[in-house]
């Protein structure tokens, strides 16, 4: 029992400090891919190619003079930043790293909790998350902040559904709602994507604005909102906000690759005829580069497409994307009914 | 019509394809795509300077001669061309003995402008018959406070041990369109070798 219950903290630890690296490096990451794609060179001066930059960052957002507006509820203006931090962080226990492995006398996985329900926990606990920006906007007292918050509000009610049906077809097609069963499943077999196309695009669009993302990211909003519902926001109080965005963009990289991708698993892994500890690290390694690559797509597509009017947000997500949505699950059940596959 | 690039423009309803906006997302992700590896535009300022127009208009210098004597005689026609009104000088009378410090018997005690006045136009130094005030492409730094742009002589005269280049901006043509016919007789009789 001391030996699980070890091995489990380690595991928490570990995917906590990845998630914080990884979310460290997107900004850099974010800053060179947008500063490349624009011809010019981003940031270089904070060691070799500039990679200390996020070190730096991560200094001057905790040495920023912190303003706490006067007739903001400050209660509830530090409780904004925490609950998006808190939840952020929360998502990524479900996910399943690497396959599992022998070692100290038992069975070793590399996933925090295989709770049989791991989709629709990520699905609450991101939709959590959204107290955070509407909690931070909203104690702010700024309309900017008010309006950002609203839109967040708003945008992500509306695209959890969509989101939400997408995955109803891949749970019919699997017949489980755990991840580590999901991605098993698609070991030594098709990975989803290619049973689910219309289905992980309305995924990818809907994490899109999940995370709010551009062209997804009226919350935000620069050109109209100032900073949106983190207008009144400074030092590391910001910064939590801005990580925090950062972090659901590295879960929702992983959630994607686990659940459309294969996850952890190698092309032509039983081919390979590796196994043990050796095969664990690839399989993460893989896993980590699918993330990786999902992680760019994310600032690929910010960085080409402009900011989605408000009125064509909201058309997107209800008159499209849902009746997409809920046709691709018939669709599904339709296939599922020709196969003989309904139980 | 000038230019032949102007388009008629069609209303009509989008077709399909274009309706899923996708093929549009994706021809635009790949011109993004192919940018990355394109050679950024960027000059790393304090460690690498674009090159300066030959006749770029920076701050001031006045000019020695060869021998290191200052050619200004504080005639003052540069304050009168100046429109920012940026200049002003007191003139003194060569003592003897300073005949290495200054050319002629009249010199500038004082010589200020004015950077925060001065709109570097440059017809101080087109009114200048001395040859001794140029703009050079030198910036003007940035200060904190404003006496600090009251550029005295200090600043202004040219070091023996630092020279500045004015060919660009004095070519012999413009020296002599300047100096006229006379100016140019009197320069051989005293200035053979053609000094500056």
């Amino acid at each position: 029992m001391v030996t699980y219950i070890l091995i489990k903290f380690v595991l928490v630890l570990f995917v906590f400090l990845l998630a914080l690296t990884v979310a460290a490096y997107s900004t850099y990451g974010e800053r060179k891919v947008s500063a490349l794609m624009q011809d010019r060179i981003g940031p270089d001066r904070a060691g070799p190619y500039g990679l200390l930059q996020p070190l730096a960052d991560g200094i001057k957002m905790f040495t920023k003079e912190e303003l706490i507006p006067t007739n903001s509820s400050k209660y509830l203006f530090v409780l904004g930043p925490s609950i998006a931090m808190l939840t952020a962080l929360m998502a990524g226990v479900v996910i399943p790293w690497a396959g599992p492995i022998e070692a100290f006398g038992q069975q070793l996985t590399f996933q925090v909790s295989d709770i049989n329900i791991g989709i629709l926990y990520i699905f609450s606990v991101v939709s959590i998350g959204v107290y955070g920006i509407m909690i931070g906007g909203w104690a702010s007292n700024n309309k900017y902040s008010l309006l950002g918050a609203l839109r967040a509000s708003s945008q992500m009610i509306s695209y959890e559904i969509a989101m939400g049906l997408a995955i109803v077809a891949l749970v019919m097609k699997s017949g489980t709602l755990s991840l580590g069963e999901i991605v098993t499943q698609q070991q030594g077999d098709w990975i989803n994507v290619v049973y689910q196309p219309l289905g992980f695009l309305i995924f990818l669009i809907c994490a899109f604005a999940e995370t709010n993302r551009a062209p997804f990211d009226l919350p935000e909003c620069e050109t109209e909102l100032i900073g949106g519902y983190h207008t009144e926001y400074s030092s590391m109080k910001l910064g939590l906000f801005l990580f925090a965005e950062y972090i659901n963009m590295f879960v929702s990289s992983a959630v994607i690759s686990a659940l459309y991708f294969g996850g952890y698993n190698l092309p032509f892994q039983a081919a390979l005829g590796l196994e043990g500890a050796w095969l664990a690290v690839l399989q993460f390694g893989f896993f980590f580069l699918k993330i990786v690559f999902f992680i760019f797509l994310f600032m690929w597509v910010r960085w080409t497409i402009p900011r989605f009017r408000y009125d064509q947000l909201l058309h997107l997500g209800w008159k499209i994307l849902l009746p997409l949505a809920i046709l691709n699950i018939i669709i599904t059940g339709l296939v599922m009914w020709a196969n003989g596959s309904l139980a | 019509m000038l230019t032949n690039r102007s388009k008629q423009v069609v209303k009509r309803e989008m077709s399909l394809a274009e309706k899923l906006y996708l093929p549009a997302i994706f021809s635009g992700m790949a011109i993004t795509f192919k940018h990355m590896f394109k050679k950024p535009a960027t000059v790393k300022y304090p460690e690498e300077k674009r090159e300066m127009a030959p006749i770029y208009r920076g701050h001031h210098v006045l000019k020695r001669d060869n021998a290191g004597a200052e050619r200004c005689t504080a005639c003052g026609l540069c304050a009168v061309a100046c429109p920012a009104e940026a200049i002003t000088m007191d003139a003194a009378e060569r003592k003897p003995g300073e005949e290495l410090l200054y050319r002629e018997e009249k010199y500038a005690a004082k010589y200020e402008i004015n950077m925060l006045r001065c709109i570097f136009c440059g017809l101080c130094e087109e009114a200048c018959p001395k040859e001794a005030i140029f703009l050079t492409d030198t910036i003007v730094n940035p200060e904190y406070a404003r006496a600090g742009f009251i550029y005295g002589k200090d600043k202004l005269v040219e070091r023996m041990d630092a020279r500045i280049d004015v060919s660009k901006r004095q070519t012999a043509d413009v020296a002599m369109f300047k100096m006229g016919e006379s100016a140019a007789k009197h320069n051989q009789l005293y200035n053979p070798k053609g000094e500056q």
